[in-house]
């Protein structure tokens, strides 16, 4: 896309000293950084959640099904796995799509577009934390729909995902071995209120730095620096939180 | 407009055409269609072939190296065309790439492997 990446320069001009060998800005440079460093840490949080899912692997039934943990969908109480976090995937993905038609839009100059992309970004972000706090909401609430009774919350507190009970009241497997300490369920859901909620962060905090750039292109701030680089900036950090967003989806819904 | 002259302002020279912009929209587009194909293709299988069913049986071990490897693809699209790395220089390509990619495998493969001694000792 840069001009400047695909030109042909000799290594000992490149390397040379004067310039940057990667014919890359500070600011982008910088962003790349930082984007390594947060890869490092969402990483890190799900080959956690690999290995506590991997601990427990003794046992099989022992981890819940994750394509039944969230069956929800608003307007309904009818049981629709993946619907709801497959809408969720489709709005990230569209709104990073909104932003890299808005960063292409920069690069022609087209504030008029760039606005009207970046505008649309700031919208879908908005409408996935909303939908956030709406799993989020349903999922705490458990099957008695009141999020202030934690007793019952199926998720924390059992593993709903083996109805099989023994006249002791014990938990059993199909072939009937007794199940103990089986911690999966909590597990699992801790995992995914902090990786999730981590992620929900960076989203949010995406949302916030969107606005704030959309009010400066707006201002016109970008027009008379001569560039919209700064709309490429944040556009690495929102495609960031949606390609996070990719491996959240399958290592919590799908796998 | 703000022109330095202590720094090269790679920025200014990232201005492409109108024409060169019609290709590059209809490249985002084609990508588009691609993620969104994929990602209902996870759903649909997700749906239909529940690990609660399938656990423990070859299908879902198929499904699921399916899952990952359609993961990646998704990533690598992102990556590669989203986030521009794909049209950026070689050398900061791999920068960025290999340490990250080194590190994170190697994470995996410890991690995993202690959890299953962990697994089996509990």
């Amino acid at each position: 896309m840069s001009a400047e990446a695909t030109k042909a320069i000799e290594p000992k001009v490149l390397w040379g000293g004067g310039r940057s060998p990667f014919s890359l800005s500070y600011g982008k440079m910088m962003m790349w950084f930082f984007l390594i460093s947060d890869a490092l840490t969402f990483g890190g949080l799900l080959v956690s959640l690999g290995f506590a899912r991997h601990a427990a692997m003794e046992n099989e039934w022992s981890w819940p099904s994750s394509d039944q943990v969230f069956t929800h969908f608003p307007g309904t109480h009818a049981s629709l796995p993946l619907l709801y976090v497959a809408f969720m995937t489709f709005i990230l993905i569209i709104s990073s799509v909104t932003m890299v038609l808005a960063v292409e839009a920069g690069h022609r100059m087209d504030k008029k577009k760039v606005t009207f992309w970046l505008a649309l970004t700031v919208v879908g972000g908005l409408i996935f934390v909303g939908s956030q706090v709406w799993e989020w909401s349903t999922f705490i609430a458990g099957p008695d729909g009141n999020i202030f009774t934690w007793d019952d919350n199926a998720t924390l507190k059992q593993n709903f995902f083996l109805p099989l009970l023994d006249s002791a009241g014990n938990a059993i497997t199909k072939d009937g071995h007794i199940l103990l300490g089986t911690e999966g369920p909590q597990a699992y859901a801790m995992f995914f209120f902090f990786i999730t909620g981590f992620h929900g962060f960076h989203v949010f905090s995406g949302v916030v730095i969107n606005f704030i750039i959309l009010l400066n292109v707006m201002k016109g701030t970008y027009e008379k620096r001569g560039h919209y680089e700064m709309v490429e900036k944040v556009g690495l950090y929102w495609h960031f939180v949606d390609l996070v967003w990719v491996f959240v989806f399958t290592f919590y819904y799908l796998l | 407009m703000l022109e330095r002259d202590d720094i090269i302002e790679y920025s200014l020279h990232a201005h492409h055409s109108e024409e060169e912009g019609k290709k590059i929209r209809k490249k985002i587009v084609f990508v588009t269609v691609l993620l969104s194909i994929i990602t209902v293709v996870e759903v649909l299988v997700g749906v239909f072939f529940s690990r609660y069913e399938f656990d423990g049986t070859g299908t879902w071990m198929a499904i699921k190296y399916m899952y990952l490897g359609l993961t990646l693809l998704k990533a690598g699209y992102i990556v590669m065309v989203f986030m521009h790395l794909g049209d950026e220089r070689k050398n900061i390509r791999w920068m960025i790439l290999a340490p990250y990619i080194a590190f994170v495998l190697y994470l995996i493969f410890i991690a995993l492997d202690e959890a299953v001694a962990v697994g089996q000792a509990m």
